[in-house]
């Protein structure tokens, strides 16, 4: 059985020191080596941006795809090999800017997919840029006179979408992280864990000691029900979308997989491709 | 008695116009005659014009007719927009209830009947079976049977119900009746009887989707574009019989996204547009590339820019399929032109993509996807699945621990074994992002440039089989080229100046990358005048075979965009004009 260790590889990231994304991918891993799973059988899908770089850091099958695009990737993989762990990965901007449809999609499709997103507030490989979940006012290279757009809320678009688990983590708590991740991975259906994790270098506003100040972490409620959605939109709107924890989750909803006719429980290269003589004729035989 | 017979249709969309061109087309077919069956329609749902044009032969016809022997109209704008097609002695039929009248210019050329379809159709159940009405009318001037339909009528109703079934007959033999009751006859709309033979009828789009369901498709993602949709319906029918599965995704960025993501994880996967959608799909396409993943991509054709003419013929999306996307990869495009082709265009596509690990384009045009054309019967023994070069057991036990699988290897022939996820000793990385032979990114110039040969040397400059098709002299006076759907009008074409004695050839262009520049230089130089015909506005083709160096010093394009497919009538004409000013 596999253990953390044999799920790193020698390959020393390119992120700057202290960069969130390191955090996240030793939950990652950690994760991973929890639930015992084999690196062979876990696919990583990632989009573009520092963030995306991470399929790279870890010794599974990994896939660093084009800008935006690391769930429908993912999806194609999980219908190919429903046996394998998938999980996609990449930034606020990769996720909820340019794949903001993608994710509103793969929240409705409820494939079994956990999808873990490095939100920073910012586009850190293009050098500084606002992104979709930078504040209202923010500076950034391109709002110089600050944001006049207001920032999409990725917990909220996934509750209303009818996502089966959600959860927020923050980088400075691995421990936290680790567990909303297993518990992903876990999930039979798609789950977001959005990861406060901050960018060292260009966001100079949320930084570590700005998210310790302002998140709250489920964990002090000890009434709070994770299983009633309108509860758990509730809460997001009253923490701004600040809480971390486990914020939503339903095991009841059937995953997509699971409700396609005859789909097979192997994987389909395993099976046998070529048409029998018996069915060639029926289909034929409509054409006639 | 005649060898073949033309035969429309027209009304208002939404009138049942389709059906009855198909009900027509289906029993013409099953008792042994040729079809080859083309609709007009706009892109709304109810109301405008449509019609369906079908060609009666006994022997194989891959184009429409030149002219129309019968015009069942079920409205007066039928018979204005179409009555110049008519042969003189040809035969209207309109409804009685809009008291038909002809176009002056036709006056005295063609015959008109008032036949009270509705009102028939009305007294015998429904005032919808007023198109049995009319085939029953159209059955009497052909000399068909009255139940020339009935077995296609069984195999459309007999689920529902049985008295259906009765009352559509009664009303087609009504239809016989009222015409019959006209006290004309119509000797020389009679066909020869067919040659017994048991072919079959679909669009291009069946084909193609047929094929890929023999080739062991397993997923299918896209998003509905015409007329490229059948491919996705015909598959959403039928892929489950497999276990196969259509995913229709939010759009096509993420169809081919999803389709690279199943390739990769070892499944047979495609997806089906129409140009707006292969647009969209452009940086995918690039990423199939850069990662060696097999995909296959149908593009139905139709007609541009943007929008454009949705439900009209063109053949102007070749530049794209051909250089298009950022960057440069090697991709396969295959141009099958009947719907025969397509099945097994399928079948190749597929298999392509495995051996040279690259996208694999099949490109129709709407013509092709969209009409009814007879097939002989496919064969299963013809279908070879190759999965191409695969990792074994073996080199995956080699692999250490910690160590890598070398997906990118630099072989001689640029093809490296493939592993998925799921095996073991197969962890690579996978990256659109220039990487070494591990996968791992790497922007060093030897190894991009390396890279870069890898991907591209593939097919080494060599055609793929069958890439282009040649009939005719063999040393023209002039050489006639097409790709797509109008080799039937080519074709014929050049059968009919061939026995005008003029010296005619004919190529046509089956894969346009890697471009067959060989074959085709070949057959240009054996002739003294080279002509290429395509339907679109800026002669692609013809300057594609001048980018590949294609060569000769009476080259010519004759081009037609007005959205509707080649006849032979014009190229005919065509050739003639061009012959004279070539002799002068
Ligand atoms: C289609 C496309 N558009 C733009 C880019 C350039 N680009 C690369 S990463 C990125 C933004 C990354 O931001 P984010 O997803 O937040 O990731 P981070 O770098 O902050 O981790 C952009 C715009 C691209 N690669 N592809
Ligand atoms: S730029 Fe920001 S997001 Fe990118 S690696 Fe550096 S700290 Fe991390």
């Amino acid at each position: 059985m596999a253990t953390v260790k044999e799920f790193r590889n020698n390959v020393r990231p390119n992120w700057c020191p202290g960069c969130g994304d390191f955090a996240v991918q030793a939950s990652m891993q950690r994760a991973l080596g929890n639930l015992n799973l084999e690196p062979e059988n876990v696919a990583l899908i990632s989009g573009i941006g520092c963030s995306g770089r991470i399929s790279g850091y870890l010794n599974v099958y990994g896939f660093h795809g084009v800008h935006g695009r690391s769930l429908p990737i993912a999806q194609g993989v999980k219908l190919a090999n429903r046996n394998l762990t998938v999980l996609a990965s990449g930034g606020d901007g990769d996720g909820f800017g340019i794949g903001l449809g993608h994710f509103m999609h793969a929240v409705r499709r409820n494939m079994d997919i956990t999808y873990v997103v490095m939100d920073n507030q910012i586009y850190g490989l293009t050098k500084g840029q606002h992104s979709p979940t930078s504040a209202f006012g923010f500076k950034a290279k391109t709002t110089p006179a600050g944001n006049i757009e207001n920032a999409v809320s990725p917990l909220q678009i996934a509750l209303s979408a009818g996502i089966t688990y959600l959860a927020q983590g923050f980088s400075s708590d691995v421990n936290q992280l680790t567990e909303l991740i297993q518990g992903g991975i876990e999930h039979k259906g798609f789950s977001l864990i959005n990861v406060f994790s901050p960018c060292v270098t260009y966001n100079k506003v949320n930084t570590y000691e700005w998210f310790k100040e302002h998140t709250v972490s489920l964990d002090q409620f000890p009434d709070y029900d994770p299983t009633n959605r309108a509860a758990a939109i509730a809460k997001v709107m009253e923490t701004d979308g600040l809480c971390t924890g486990l914020i939503f989750k339903d095991d009841k909803k059937p995953v997509f997989e699971d409700l396609l006719q005859n789909y097979p429980q192997e994987a389909y290269l395993n099976t046998k491709l070529e048409m029998d003589q018996g069915l060639f004729d029926e289909l034929m035989k409509e054409f006639a | 008695m005649l060898q073949e017979l033309s035969w429309k249709v027209g009304g208002q969309q939404g009138e049942g116009i389709d059906s009855t061109g198909k009900t027509f087309a289906t029993s013409l077919n099953r008792m042994g005659y040729y079809i080859y069956s083309y609709r007009h329609f706009s892109s709304r749902i109810k109301g405008g014009h449509t019609n369906d044009k079908v060609r009666v032969s006994t022997t194989q016809k891959h184009s429409s007719a030149d002219y129309l022997d019968i015009l069942v109209a079920f409205d007066q704008e039928t018979i204005d927009l179409n009555a110049y097609e008519l042969r003189k002695g040809g035969v209207v039929i309109g409804d009685a209830k809009f008291n038909p009248v002809l176009p002056e210019n036709t006056a005295g050329d063609v015959l008109l009947f008032a036949i009270p379809f509705t009102k028939i159709a009305e007294q015998n159940g429904a005032a919808i079976m007023k198109n049995m009405v009319a085939l029953g009318a159209t059955a009497f001037v052909m000399g068909l049977s009255p139940d020339f339909c009935t077995p296609v009528l069984q195999s459309l109703f007999g689920r529902k119900s049985q008295k259906i079934v009765e009352q559509n007959q009664a009303a087609v033999l009504a239809g016989y009746e009222a015409m019959k009751a006209q006290n004309v006859s119509f000797p020389d709309f009679a066909l020869a009887p067919p040659t017994p033979s048991d072919h079959l009828l679909m669009i291009g789009n069946d084909a193609v989707a047929f094929g890929a369901i023999a080739a062991g498709v397993r997923v299918m993602p896209a998003y509905p574009i015409t007329p490229a949709s059948d491919v996705m319906e015909y598959l959403i029918k039928k892929l489950p019989k497999v276990g196969g599965v259509v995913v229709q995704t939010e759009d096509e960025i993420a169809a081919l996204n999803m389709t690279i993501g199943a390739s990769y994880a070892g499944a047979r996967t495609l997806t089906a547009t129409s140009g707006p959608g292969f647009s969209l799909m452009m940086e995918a396409l690039g990423l199939a590339g850069m990662t060696e993943q097999p995909v296959v991509i149908v593009d139905t054709q139709r007609g541009g820019p943007s929008t454009g003419l949705p439900t009209k013929h063109e053949q102007s999306d070749m530049y794209q399929a051909m250089f298009g996307t950022h960057g440069e990869i090697q991709k396969i495009v295959l141009t099958p032109a009947t719907a025969e082709e397509c099945f097994y265009a399928a079948v190749n596509a597929f298999n392509y993509a495995e051996i040279y690990q690259c996208p694999v384009i099949i490109m129709t045009d709407l013509a092709l996807s969209l009409a009814s054309q007879s097939v002989e019967k496919f064969s299963l023994d013809q279908v070879k699945i190759d999965r191409g070069l695969l990792a074994t057991q073996e080199q995956l036990a080699q692999i250490g621990p910690g160590q890598l699988f070398k997906r990118f290897e630099r072989t001689e022939n640029g093809v490296s074994p493939r592993v998925f996820p799921g095996q073991k000793g197969g962890i690579h990385h996978v990256t659109g992002v220039e990487h070494n032979e591990i996968g791992r990114p790497d922007e060093g110039t030897a190894n991009h440039v390396q890279m870069m040969k890898k991907r591209l040397n593939k097919f080494e400059g060599s055609e793929l089989p069958n890439s282009t098709s040649y009939e005719g002299d063999q040393h023209p006076d002039v050489l006639l080229i097409g790709v797509g759907s109008s080799i039937g009008p080519i074709s014929e074409a050049t059968v009919r100046l061939r026995k005008h004695g003029v010296r005619v050839g004919h190529a046509h262009v089956h894969v346009i990358s890697p471009f067959p520049v060989a074959s085709l230089q070949s057959y240009m130089d054996r002739a003294k005048q080279v002509i290429v015909f395509e339907s679109n506005a800026t002669g692609q083709l013809y300057h594609l075979m001048q980018f590949f160096g294609l060569k000769h010093s009476e080259f010519s394009s004759q081009l037609k965009f007005d959205g509707t497919p080649f006849l032979p009538k014009e190229i005919e004409a065509h050739v003639k004009g061009s012959m004279i000013a070539w002799q002068r």
